[in-house]
Formats: C-alpha cells, structure tokens, sequence
C-alpha cells in the first residue's frame, strides 16, 4: 500500500509572527472532505501526500474495514462470545494513517486498541480476538508481523520499544532509507504514567530511532483530558529534548503524512518524534464501560461531525476518484470480512486446560511439571464419571 | 589450573567478564556501572574492555532499566541489568512482575526475554534504609521467573555465567556483606564442569539435624554447624542456590536422615522462602520428622535502623536456640 507515495518534507525559515498564525494541527482533509494541498508544523516542516487514486482508495477501503470489523466484534462481546471489547470506533484514521506510513522493516508496540493497525500490518484479525474471548493472550508471532504483543499494563510497552530501538542503534541499522524504526502506540491517559515519561528520557539521552504515537481520544475511561495535563500533549516532547507535532487524528492523510516523516526522521538518525494524535473515541472505553455517565451526547455529534471515513468518501466523491458502486462495493466487502470472523471466532475451541501449564519458562520448571502432572492425574479421575 | 583465590565480589565481575567474552550480545546495564564500575565495583573495568555500547550507564530510572532491557532482549541482546540497591527494586516492579515474567507466557513461546536482574540483597552492612532488604520472597512468588542466590566465590563465577547463557528471566540475588569474603576458584576449569545453576547443595555433611539456608545465611548456618560440634551436634547444611525454582530433593533426603529441620533467612518469616519449605519438608517426610519445621529469620517488621540490626539478623545463636528447640520437642 502507498509505496508510491511520499510525505515530502521541506524546511522553511519561519517568523515568530508566522508560527503565531499556523495552525497548532496538521491537517490536510478538512472535515466536511476538501483537500489541503500542504500544511505546517510549528518547526516550519511542510507536509503532504501525493497518493495515486488506488492508494487514496485502499485508505478508505481500510478504515471501512476496520470499522466494521470493530463493529462486529463490539457484537459479539453483547452476544456473549467475547468476554469484553475495546473499540477503536473514532480512531480508524490515526490508526490506519500511522499503520499505512510504517515501512515493512519498522517494529510496532501496540497497546490494547491497536486494531486497526494490527490489520495493517497485515495480522489475520481473528488472532486479537482470542484474547478477548479468552482462549488465549493473543496468537500471532509479534517478530513476523513486527508488531508486538497488545500491552493491558498502560504505558508499559513504550520502554519495551525504546530498548528496541536503542538495540537498532547498536546494530547501526539507522541511516538511509533501508534504516530501522519503531512506533510506539498508547493514549493520552497513559502520558501520566511514569514509565512514558521515562521512555521519553531514555529515547532523547539515547537518540533512539522512536516515534511516540499518543492518540488523544479525549478520555482515560471517564477521565478528560484535563485530568492528565495543562498543556497540550505534544508540547510535552519540547521539555524532553525532541521534536512533538500535533495532528488531526481523524484525517488518515495528515496522519499518514506526519508519521511516514517522523519514522523517517528516526531511520536516518534524527532521534525520537511525539505525535499527538488528535481524536475522538466515540464508543465507551471497553464494553464494560457507560459513557453517558461522564459526557454529553452534544459531544460526541460535535465530533461526529468530523467522522474520518465520512470526510474520506466526500473527498473521493467530490474528487471523481469513484463511482456509487464503489461504496457499496467497499460496504459488501466490509460486511463479509465481519462475516468471516464472525464465523471463525463461533468456532474458536476452548484450550485444553492442562495447555495452561505450558510456556512459563523457556526451559521449563521442575515445579510446574510436577503441578502439571498432579492436575493431569486429578482431571482424568473424572473421566467416564457421571459428571 | 589457574586457581586464584577471589573475593566474591571479583569473581562475580570475572563471571560478567567471561560472559561478555563469550557472547557479544552481552550488554551490562545500570547506574553507574560504567566509569565507577557500580556502587560496589561488580562491573569494574568492564566498560573500559567492552566500551559503552555494551556497558551501559542508565538514566536514574529503575522500571527504565529492566524496560529497556525488555526491548533489547526482544531485538536479540542479552541484557544483565544492575539494580544498584534491594530497596530500589521496586519502581520497576511491573516491568519485572507483569513484563518480563510473563511475556514468554503470554506469546505462547514466541518471544524469550534472556534477561539477568543482578539485585545486591540483605543487611549487615551498617547501611541507611532501603539498602538492606530481602525481597526475593516478591520474586519467587511471580510464576515466570527464576531466582538464584550465591554463597561462595566459586558459585558467582559460575552462576553469573549460568545465568546470563540461560533464555529464562532470572532473578540474580547478590549477598552483599559477603563481596569481600574470600575463596578458591579454578577460572580455567570448563563450563561442563561447574555445579548446575538450579540445584541445592550440601554444603557440609552432618547426621543430626538439618540446616537449610541461602546468601548470605550459608556462612552462619555452617559457623552455627561449627559451634554445634561442641555439643557434640552434627548438622548438615544445605545451601539452597536455587530458589525459584526450589530443589528440595537433598533436603528431603537430608531430613528423612535427621529427623529435624531449621531453615534460616533474613526475608521476614510470614509467607517467605521458610515458609514454603516447611510445607514441603512436612508434606513429603512426616514420617521421618522427630520436631516441626523450625524458622530464624527477620522479623515481621520494615529492616531496622542499622544499629539494632544485629538483633534482627539471624545469627549463630539464634540458630543454635532453634536447633537446641527441635531437640527438646
């Protein structure tokens, strides 16, 4: 996808009265769907794409999967099959940007509603599934896809992705195009936790190759923003030593734009970038979770208003880059990957009880066996038992 | 033979040594560990050899550290990660706890994390707080990693070693008052030839009564041993090494012999390591114990201040006390 695409970058010399007057955001869709040939960050970096009609497409056709695939899940989780749900709903667009604008050679670390970019990079969308059904922690190898384990602990992961990017330092795979990078995923809640903080730290003394991907969906559960800081997130790097832009998160191009830059950045040595991703979660935090007790209906139309699919197909339409079939095309498609998971995740087996035991240890453990092999004995003393 | 007789704090640093000579994915990393070679000099000298790539001094963050490393390890390297102090394990508690043990686990086998904690543990010392501690029980406890503790300069060399060349998460418990206490090791001998990393050892033969100790407790239980000659005593000691996961296979036969067991830690008594082992040492020999399972250990109260802290740590006679009560059941 896009690899003929460029998020083209260039420096420009910039007044202090200019910066006053530049957007804080970068966008480059607007929300009702026109096009913004190049925008700026605060540093004076110009960004824009230059997708054929293909890739413009393959985006819209990505986030309509996405959503309804999240759709489908957030379905079963109210029909019993899942035993809870984190919806991405709101957020498909900094999801499928930044998913899209990673090379094959960069690493993800994800936290736990990453899954529209887990589809990105390619990872079969049952395989999360299983983690909230509860027949597994999540089945794919994070080293294949190069995209890590989901991470429940929040903020943890993001010194997992710094050490892995101090380890590409160290294997001198920084520099040039074929250079390595790492993004690491989590929210605007998880920026008051101390281990963020220390990965920023780590990643400015170490010039790591990093990308901090913060997606600002507005709420810690019920928490808002303003329960986590007084000052725009992205403005958080400036005290760490390293770049932070703010972008609209709910226009796949600019976030595309500003994370395929950043990693490149990185890849080439220039060190670790904040991307404030700025969004909106517009389902409840988990399927546990009642948004109505903590924000207003008004709210989530304001942001409707700015749904990252909706602008996407005005854009296409208005453009001429498709006709009506291609949206129910698009739709048919969705709905028959929903389909396909729907049916699979039915007949996800349950595991074998004693498969717990495996896996602790790479090398094994003499008490593990030893409990193993005592419950093995009490399990089958049940068997061909009336119970 | 090149036998050189090594306090254990330099065989330690030989073991890290020889360790980063075998693999270059070997990566030290810590506090101060680089140009001061570590609070307690254990990595001295190595980043001058290896250089700071592979000798790295942290940001004075804990949960940064083992994080990290977490990272590394997922791109191929073989962090040893120095926490400077017991007491300043815990901001990275998580990382070790819910991470590192569990990461291996949780990808069904796809991701190993070859990773060494090196944790300096225990009092004596004279030390302010937060510098005495014994939290293995923390550790033992967290199914997914492995906790070793030596006892003899021989045993840092080559546990050190061990433990950096095995994929499992390890938990690497460095007595602390015994880095200046002396003994023989052959550092030419091969890798084949040393004692396996997770088994318990009889440290001195006796018929009488079992002690079972570990770190820093090995010393006193063999003085108490000595001292109990005179009473015409003859204890056996057993120096544990492994505690996660336990070997209590020479133990149990140890007891099945004696008939009376004492275990001995500095970790407070209620759900520690003594604990666990008497209810294992009763479960598979009651028919051989004379007395219950008797414990000396810390007390049920945050290390003391360091001048009482004599009182606090078991010592020879309080052994002793115990072994004269298994007696007298």
């Amino acid at each position: 996808m896009a690899k003929g695409a460029t998020a083209s970058r260039t420096r420009s010399t910039r007044s202090r009265a200019a910066a006053s007057s530049e957007p804080e955001m970068v966008q480059l869709l607007t929300p009702d769907g026109k096009r913004i040939d190049s925008a700026r960050d605060s540093y004076g970096t110009e960004y824009t794409v230059d997708f054929t009609d293909d890739e413009y497409r393959g985006l819209y056709r990505d986030m309509v999967v996405v959503r309804r695939l999240d759709a489908e899940a957030e379905a079963l989780q109210r029909q019993g099959e899942l035993g809870i749900w984190a919806s991405l709903k709101g957020q498909e667009a900094a999801q499928v940007g930044s998913g899209r604008a990673l090379r094959p050679q960069d690493m993800a670390f994800p936290t736990y509603r990453e899954h529209g970019v887990l589809y990105c990079r390619g990872i079969d969308p049952i395989m999360p599934l299983g983690l909230f059904r509860g027949v597994d922690q999540g089945g794919w190898d994070p080293n294949e896809f190069k995209f890590q384990m989901y991470t429940i602990v929040i903020g943890a992961q993001t010194l997992h992705a710094t050490g892995y990017a101090m380890g590409i330092n160290k294997d001198g795979k920084v520099g040039g195009d074929d250079g390595e990078a790492v993004i690491a995923y989590f929210g605007d809640g998880a920026t008051s936790q101390g281990d963020v903080n220390e990965s920023f730290v780590w990643s400015s003394v170490y010039n790591a190759p990093i990308v901090f991907f913060c997606q600002n969906n507005q709420y810690a559960i019920s928490e808002p923003i303003e329960r986590q800081t007084r000052v725009p997130l992205y403005q958080r790097a400036n005290g760490f030593g390293f770049r932070g832009i703010r972008v609209d998160g709910n226009d796949v191009l600019a976030s595309y734009a500003v994370t395929r830059a950043a990693l490149d950045q990185a890849r080439s040595g220039e060190g670790p970038t904040l991307i404030e991703a700025y969004t909106y979660r517009m389902g409840a935090h988990t399927t546990s979770d009642d948004p109505t007790r903590y924000r207003l209906a008004n709210e989530l139309e304001e942001w409707q208003a700015k749904d990252p699919i909706t602008r996407l197909g005005t854009y296409l339409r208005e453009q001429k880059l498709v006709d009506e079939d291609f949206f129910t095309t698009v739709d048919e498609e969705a709905k028959a990957a929903a389909q396909h998971l729907r049916e699979r995740v039915l007949t996800l087996p349950d595991p074998d009880p004693v498969s717990m035991f495996d896996h602790v240890y790479p090398h094994g453990s003499p008490e593990v066996d030893a409990q193993r092999e005592k419950f093995t004995a009490y399990a089958a003393s049940f068997e061909g038992s009336a119970h | 033979m090149a036998t050189e007789n090594l306090t254990l704090g330099k065989a330690l640093t030989m073991g890290l040594r020889k360790a980063m000579e075998d693999d270059p994915k070997v990566l030290i990393m810590g506090e101060d560990v680089g140009k001061l070679g570590g609070v307690f000099r254990i990595t001295d000298g190595l980043q001058k050899d290896f250089g700071e790539e592979r000798v790295i001094d942290t940001p004075l963050a804990e949960s940064g550290i083992v994080g990290t490393a977490i990272g590394l390890a997922i791109r191929g390297y073989r962090p040893v990660c120095e926490i400077q102090f017991d007491g300043f394990v815990y901001p990275a508690y998580d990382q070790i706890v819910a991470q590192v043990a569990k990461m291996h686990y949780r990808s069904q086998g796809k991701v190993r994390l070859p990773i060494v904690i090196r944790i300096p543990y225990g009092g004596g010392i004279g030390a302010v707080e937060h510098h005495s501690e014994s939290p293995e029980p923390y550790f033992i406890h967290t199914a997914g990693l492995k906790v070793v503790t030596c006892a003899s300069p021989l045993d840092a060399y080559w546990m050190t070693q061990q433990a950096i060349a095995s994929d499992d998460p390890i938990i690497f418990l460095e007595p602390k008052r015994r880095y200046w206490e002396k003994g023989d090791v052959d550092t030419s001998a091969p890798a084949s030839s040393a004692y396996p990393l997770h088994a318990s050892r009889v440290a001195r033969p006796g018929t009488d009564a079992t002690l079972v100790a570990y770190g820093p407790m090995v010393k006193v239980a063999l003085d108490a041993a000595t001292a109990a000659e005179e009473d015409g005593r003859d204890l056996e000691v057993i120096d544990l090494r492994t505690l996660s996961p336990l070997d209590l296979t020479p133990v149990y036969e140890s007891v099945r012999r004696t008939g009376r067991c004492v275990v001995v830690h500095e970790a407070p008594q209620t759900l520690g390591t003594g604990a666990e082992i008497a209810s294992r040492v009763t479960e598979e020999c009651f028919y051989s114990l004379e007395s219950p399972v008797l414990r000396v250990t810390g007390f049920d109260i945050p290390y003391p201040a360091a001048r009482v802290e004599e009182e606090y740590l078991p010592d020879l006679d309080r052994v002793l006390d115990a072994v004269d009560r298994s007696f007298g059941w």
